[in-house]
């Protein structure tokens, strides 16, 4: 849901959206050690094949979003993570834009950055692998919800003929933001309690 | 009108062609960049992707089906309390041969080419090379964890697991996922180790791609023209 297609949004959104994801890419890249390019790669596929996965909720079912969990493992490095796999599905499957990048990539990886360098510190200096789940579960749901609040602007921003659909979409989002919200504070926990060293993110990894 | 041969040039005179036909507003325009479209496939005796087309996001369809509805204009057809304006429809039609257009666009610029290969061209294009070795390690190491996954998956299969709405489904996709983070882990701290005692020194060996020829230049600039031109006639 997160993906808009080329075709939709103006140039304006689309050129703003290529500019803040650049200056995100730029950071992250900079931010990365070289040593930890194979790390930020592997996690990004592990993401990837993750978000095929199509979970139940309800009557319906969802794609993961993940990005909560990606900012905390991966910090900045989210942006070139979520850039790489937005491209990847493009040249894949068609699925998504390539004009759009820029837009979809900040709508998803900037939420999930904020959310890893807001809640990162505090979730690392958990002792109990339960709060620190707990954390993370309500950092990714929030960070699921910012980014349908993300996409609804952007549509909104490239014509107010989208308002509507923009306010439909928003309610989409709640049933994701609840899986994702179990999903990752499981996956915090039980990082926690098997390999804590794994929270800390990927930069500073093997430096 | 043929695509340029080159995949970097492919790519370059692909991309410019959508940003410029993403701004069509009127109908004509819009239908035109269909059209040349489908003709390219056509000339190139490429096969519909039926599939990529068929598959719209969801607020693509609520966005077709809504539009209609919420535009104001000359009212056109009415359900109920629901009158479709000719404006919406008008407006409706305009995205939705947009969209199509674009994604049968992406579907030729990168038909029957492997990724290694886009991520080789991204590299001669000047990409920042920390970007391009995120991207190859994706493309390299995506199948094998898609099918590491499934393995993981299949096993919970013979366990008995049947994914539900509860807590219980999410609890073990959570485990499944913590699983695969932790193994991907090791695998990278075994990748790095090994590109090490193979000697790499921050670099990698890439041969510099031959230059593309005259031919494909002109291809190239003949589909950004044909581009430019739609929307010359659109904002005319």
């Amino acid at each position: 849901m997160a993906h808009i297609p080329d075709g939709i949004l103006s140039l304006p959104v689309l050129i703003g959206g290529g500019a803040l994801a650049a200056v995100g890419v730029g950071l992250g890249l900079r931010a990365l050690d070289d040593r930890a390019i194979p790390r930020v790669a592997l996690l990004a596929a592990v993401f990837f094949a993750a978000s095929l996965v199509s979970i139940p909720v309800g009557p319906s079912s969802v794609h993961l979003l993940l990005s909560g969990l990606m900012g905390l493992l991966l910090g900045m490095g989210v942006f070139p993570a979520v850039l790489v796999a937005l491209a990847l599905q493009a040249v894949l499957f068609g699925f998504g834009g390539l004009t759009t990048l820029g837009v979809n990539t900040v709508n998803i990886a900037l939420p999930g950055a904020m959310a890893g360098l807001v809640l990162g510190p505090v979730i690392r200096r958990q002792v109990r692998p339960v709060v620190a789940g707990a954390l993370a579960g309500i950092g990714s749901a929030l960070a699921v919800l910012a980014t349908g609040g993300a996409v609804a602007l952007s549509l909104w921003l490239s014509s107010s003929d989208y308002v509507p659909v923009a306010r439909v979409l928003l309610a989409t989002y709640l049933p994701l933001a609840l899986a994702e919200a179990v999903v990752a504070a499981v996956v915090v926990g039980f990082l926690a309690r098997v390999e804590p060293g794994a929270l800390r993110p990927v930069a500073a990894a093997g430096a | 009108m043929m695509l340029p041969g080159d995949l970097r040039l492919r790519m370059l005179a692909g991309f410019g062609a959508l940003v410029l036909i993403a701004p069509l507003s009127r109908q004509g325009p819009a239908a035109a960049a269909l059209a040349a479209v489908l003709a390219l496939f056509a000339v190139q005796r490429q096969p519909l992707p039926w599939r990529r087309l068929w598959h719209l996001e969801a607020f693509l369809v609520l966005l077709l089906v809504t539009l209609p509805f919420t535009l104001p204009g000359t009212p056109l057809l009415r359900i109920g309390p629901l009158v479709a304006s000719h404006e919406g429809l008008e407006r409706a039609g305009v995205v939705a041969a947009k969209v199509a257009a674009s994604v049968l666009l992406v579907t030729l610029v990168f038909a029957a080419t492997e990724p290694e290969r886009v991520g080789a061209a991204l590299r001669a294009l000047r990409l920042p090379e920390p970007l391009v070795r995120i991207f190859l390690g994706v493309v390299r190491y995506l199948a094998l964890i898609r099918a590491e996954m499934q393995r993981l998956q299949d096993a919970m299969r013979m366990r008995s697991f049947r994914p539900g709405s509860n807590r219980h489904t999410w609890r073990s996709y959570g485990h499944l996922l913590g699983m695969m983070l932790l193994r991907a882990m090791q695998r990278a701290d075994r990748v790095e180790e090994a590109m090490r005692m193979r000697g790499y020194a921050g670099r990698f060996l890439a041969e510099t791609p031959a230059r593309p020829a005259g031919r494909d230049w002109l291809a190239g600039l003949l589909l950004l023209a044909g581009a430019a031109a739609l929307l010359a006639w659109d904002m005319a």
